[in-house]
């Protein structure tokens, strides 16, 4: 695995072998010296093009608990602000000996054309609508924490689907690992084809939710709400929110993820999502283990 | 996945070993041999020390832990008290590049006591370069400060590459550095080290 | 006065249904004679060996950047590229900078096209001002300086008064209105054909409609004030329909579809190669089907380039911030006679597509073998295969839907009102 672009080409036994990867980091994080050296000398370089704390933050950490050096690239403060180009960039970053690139953009299909042009591993931290793959794999090891196994279990994913990487990228991850994927969204924010994914697509939480073991809620942007894709707030969290009501609706011990950041009362009932089926702290922890498997896994020298 | 079997790599007990492998290879310690190897080591651990209050036992994984296990049996036996024991994975540890670039898989370690002010015995099956222990030595001064870190091996078989003793060992094997030893656990259940 | 014999071609000129074996006879610029027999004896004889003689390819839909965007492509290097791909005539798009919404403009451009053009360029002119969409521009002025028609490519004329009028005054000139059908707001932010390898990528996409609500507006509009419309660049097969029941109804309506879109579709996004983003863009395998059967059954007049040159370092950024559109006069013919081995037209209906009803459709001359007609010409080599590579490329930008891809069938040589425009494997001459 030279990249990690995303989970739609990536074999089921590379995904088992970041998550078995992780259950090691995981406990690393545990300690009290939360340090390894296996990355010590090695420079990862998070190229956030579009902004973003939590995962920025998040990979930061796993870099420097593997004793690696993290620097931060933005858009503001770079020089792509002086209209270098995005290319130039990655050139001059490679040029630099970076041995990872961690690569966020608002864009899809950026991370792809830096991993044509450099020669250093790439990590996809999230590309426009496209993939977000490290959100994926550190969801299947959340469930696996709680499930065992996805074999044969329902998952349903609610949102914006259409607008959705982490829905793509949780999508290919869950179905190469066996499980049954439904998503849910009005009309308007259902992509077109996706049945090309291997997912049912579902218009109602009625309609998704019953049998699932797994609810995924998405974040809605208020934006896209003022783009007219659906009238308001209020009828959004009515019809499509998570709450005590809806959540009955899925088997009794589904468990709750939630990528973040959460919009309370929006997608999401401010009780539920501090209520047990939650795991959307788990998810915030194992990310961090996640992602020091992916950068551990990807500076082995290629293979 | 994981070991490719480099000479500086800890040898390893493993129920999977190659066909080929499991036809060859001469027995260096059988069973019984390791039975007594082991008595003798929890022996020496309290002679040098008999108070065992702050004894520690850290298996390194995967090689060490049956040894481990051995051990630390005996000494509770002959001690009448519990001795912590806990696995170490030194993976992350590790000095050497990895060979074709694909790397190993880290275990999970299962420290759940503090080190600090402990008295540490390593364990491991057998004891080659020293880089495995020198590694091991790094993970566990992460874990804390104990008082001191003793080495005990299964099987010593020479060509030290690092200045690292070994404090316990159960027998000393001379070998060519070509050569593998491995601790494996037979179709039987019973452990064996063999030359291969 | 030197007499040039092209012999033992294979002739085909779709103005008289004439494809069969024979010669050319070209004096003095003009074709004197055509046919298997004559008694003149020529000066020099260009032995075709059954290769196809036909009238030079018309190209309806390109855009030569000159004045403004030279960097990107000029009147001298867009001709020399069209005369490689086999054209003897291309009509040139308003959307320069300036914009050619002025006869100062459009005679610039002939005026550059004469010294330094290597083909017959035909200029077409704004059809509002600034091609801002709101007030017509002087069209009387522009065709008295030559404009051969009027398009706001590159823009959109959205408001549906506005486009009336500008059909209605057009219709008083006698000048077609080449309409690029794409409604911006249904378009949105959409880069590739909606769809569900858009939804794969994840980048932002349009349906086939954002083209057809507007092919339907600007056909109503056409019968309306009987003005003649021309369709640019139809790509969805709802559109092929519509334009069919208006022919059918009557209606003053001519439309072109280019190579690329009969040839691939939207699957060739996935890698986000933006030698693929254009609009309208790549659609479906459906929509490529329709287009296709509309070129046989002649819904779709002609098949015309829309080449639009961008430089290198413009499209080597991210994919929605890279600007729309492909190069694609040099390998136009090839992907023509793709269609021709797939057995969907013939060669004689190719060259129809491709030259003849092209400029009958906008009243120029050219697309036949007629004696007496100006000397342009094509010797095309169907089954000649070429690599399309950067090196090889006469445009000034690189920017093809096919680079890297194995082609087959090329012009070899290409003649303008009897000069040598283009020659295959030799230096060529002015």
């Amino acid at each position: 695995m030279r990249h990690l672009l995303g989970i739609e080409h990536m074999t089921r036994d590379e995904i088992e072998r970041v998550l078995e990867t992780s259950e090691a980091m995981l406990e690393i994080s545990q300690r009290e010296i939360k340090r390894v050296p296996t990355l010590r000398g090695r420079t990862v370089i998070n190229v956030f093009l579009e902004s973003s704390t939590r995962t920025r933050v998040s990979f930061e950490i796993a870099a420097k608990r593997l004793s690696a050096d993290a620097i931060n690239v933005t858009r503001a403060g770079s020089s792509l602000s002086k209209a270098e180009t995005l290319a130039d960039m990655a050139r001059n970053l490679a040029a630099m000996s970076a041995d990872v690139l961690v690569v966020r953009d608002s864009v899809a299909g950026v991370p792809h054309m830096l991993a044509e042009r450099v020669r250093v591993p790439v990590v996809n931290a999230g590309d426009g609508c496209h993939e977000h793959p490290t959100q994926a794999l550190l969801d299947a090891f959340t469930l696996r924490q709680s499930l065992g196994s996805l074999e044969g279990r329902v998952v349903a994913i609610v949102g914006d689907i259409s607008h959705s990487r982490v829905a793509r990228s949780d999508i290919y991850c869950f179905t190469k690992l066996g499980a049954e994927v439904r998503v849910a969204a009005p009309p308007t924010m259902m992509p077109a084809g996706i049945e090309a994914l291997g997912v049912k697509p579902c218009f109602s939480m009625q309609e998704a939710l019953p049998g699932a073991d797994v609810v995924v809620m998405l974040r809605i942007q208020q934006e896209r709400l003022a783009g007219a894709l659906f009238p308001s707030v209020r009828e959004y969290a009515g019809t499509f929110g998570l709450n005590a009501r809806t959540l009955a609706l899925a088997k009794p011990d589904a468990i709750v993820l939630h990528p973040g950041p959460i919009n309370r009362g929006v997608e999401i009932a401010s009780d539920i999502a501090d209520a047990e089926p939650s795991r959307i702290l788990d998810q915030v922890t194992n990310g961090v283990a996640v992602r020091m498997a992916v950068l551990y896994l990807l500076t082995g020298g290629g293979a | 996945m994981s070991n490719p079997g480099q000479p500086v790599q800890p040898a390893r007990a493993v129920d999977r070993e190659s066909e080929r492998e499991l036809a060859q290879g001469r027995v260096v310690l059988d069973a019984a041999g390791i039975q007594r190897a082991t008595t003798r080591i929890a022996h020496e651990i309290l002679e040098r020390e008999a108070d065992v209050s702050d004894l520690v036992i850290v298996a390194i994984v995967r090689g060490g832990e049956p040894v481990a296990k051995l051990v630390s049996a005996q000494l509770e036996q002959l001690s009448k008290q519990t001795i912590p024991l806990g696995a170490l994975d030194i993976t992350l540890y590790r000095d050497d590049v990895v060979a074709r670039g694909v790397r190993p898989m880290p275990r999970p370690t299962r420290m759940p006591f503090s080190v600090d002010g402990k008295r540490v015995v390593l364990v491991d099956d057998v004891m080659f370069t020293g880089r495995t222990i020198r590694a091991a030595m790094d993970a566990v001064l992460d874990f804390g400060r104990p008082a001191s870190i003793q080495v005990a091996t299964l099987v010593d078989r020479g060509h030290r590459e690092l200045p690292i003793k070994v404090d316990f060992v159960g027998k000393n094997i001379p070998t060519a550095r070509a050569e593998r030893v491995v601790l494996r656990k037979r179709a039987d259940g019973e452990l064996e080290v063999v030359i291969v | 006065m030197s007499r040039l014999r092209i012999a033992n071609a294979r002739l085909l000129d779709p103005a008289s249904g004439r494809d069969e074996s024979g010669f050319v006879d070209v004096v003095d610029g003009l074709i004197t004679s055509v046919g298997r027999e004559d008694a003149a004896v020529p000066d020099e004889v260009l032995e075709a060996n059954g290769l196809w003689l036909a009238p030079g390819l018309v190209d309806l839909h390109t855009h030569l950047r000159e004045p403004g965007q030279e960097y990107k492509e000029d009147i001298e290097t867009g001709t020399k590229a069209a005369a490689a791909g086999g054209y003897t005539l291309v009509c040139c798009m308003a959307n320069t900078d300036p914009v050619n919404d002025s006869p100062a403009v459009t005679e610039y451009i002939q005026r550059r096209a004469r010294e330094f053009g290597n083909v017959r360029v035909r200029v077409i002119a704004a059809a509002t001002q600034g091609l801002r969409g709101e007030i017509m521009s002087e069209m009387a002025s522009l065709a008295n300086a030559g404009a051969v028609a009027f398009s706001d490519d590159g823009s959109v004329i959205m408001d549906a008064a506005v486009m009336r009028r500008v059909l209605e005054y057009a219709r008083g000139i006698g000048r077609p209105v080449i309409a690029h059908c794409e409604d911006l707001n249904l378009r949105g932010s959409g880069v590739v054909h909606e769809g569900s390898h858009a939804t794969c990528c994840g980048l932002p996409s349009s349906p086939g409609e954002a083209e057809t609500v507007m092919v339907a507006r600007d056909l109503e509009l056409a019968r309306l004030t009987g003005a003649h419309l021309h369709v640019a660049h139809v790509s969805a097969a709802r559109s092929v329909e519509l334009i069919r029941e208006a022919k059918a109804a009557g209606v003053r309506v001519t439309a072109e579809v280019t190579p690329h879109h009969l040839l691939l579709t939207d699957e060739e996004i996935r890698c986000y190669d933006t030698n693929k983003k254009m609009a309208p863009p790549l659609r479906s395998a459906r929509d490529r089907e329709a287009l296709r059967a509309g070129l046989a059954d002649g819904t779709l007049d002609c098949i015309a380039t829309d080449h639009a040159p961008h430089a290198h370092y413009e499209k080597d950024v991210e994919f929605t911030a890279a600007p729309f559109g492909v190069v694609g006069l040099e390998t136009a013919l090839a992907v023509g006679l793709e269609l021709v081995r797939e057995e969907l037209i013939s060669p004689l209906a190719l060259v129809d597509r491709m030259s003849t009803r092209p400029a009958r459709a906008f009243s120029m001359s050219g697309g036949t073998l007629e004696p007496g007609a100006p000397a342009d010409l094509v010797l095309i080599d169907p089954e000649r295969a070429f690599k399309v590579e950067v090196a090889a490329l006469e445009s000034r930008s690189k920017n093809s839907a096919f680079l890297g891809r194995e082609l087959r069938g090329r012009a070899l040589r290409t003649w303008v009102g009897g000069r040598l425009a283009f020659a295959l494997d030799e230096e060529w001459m002015r």
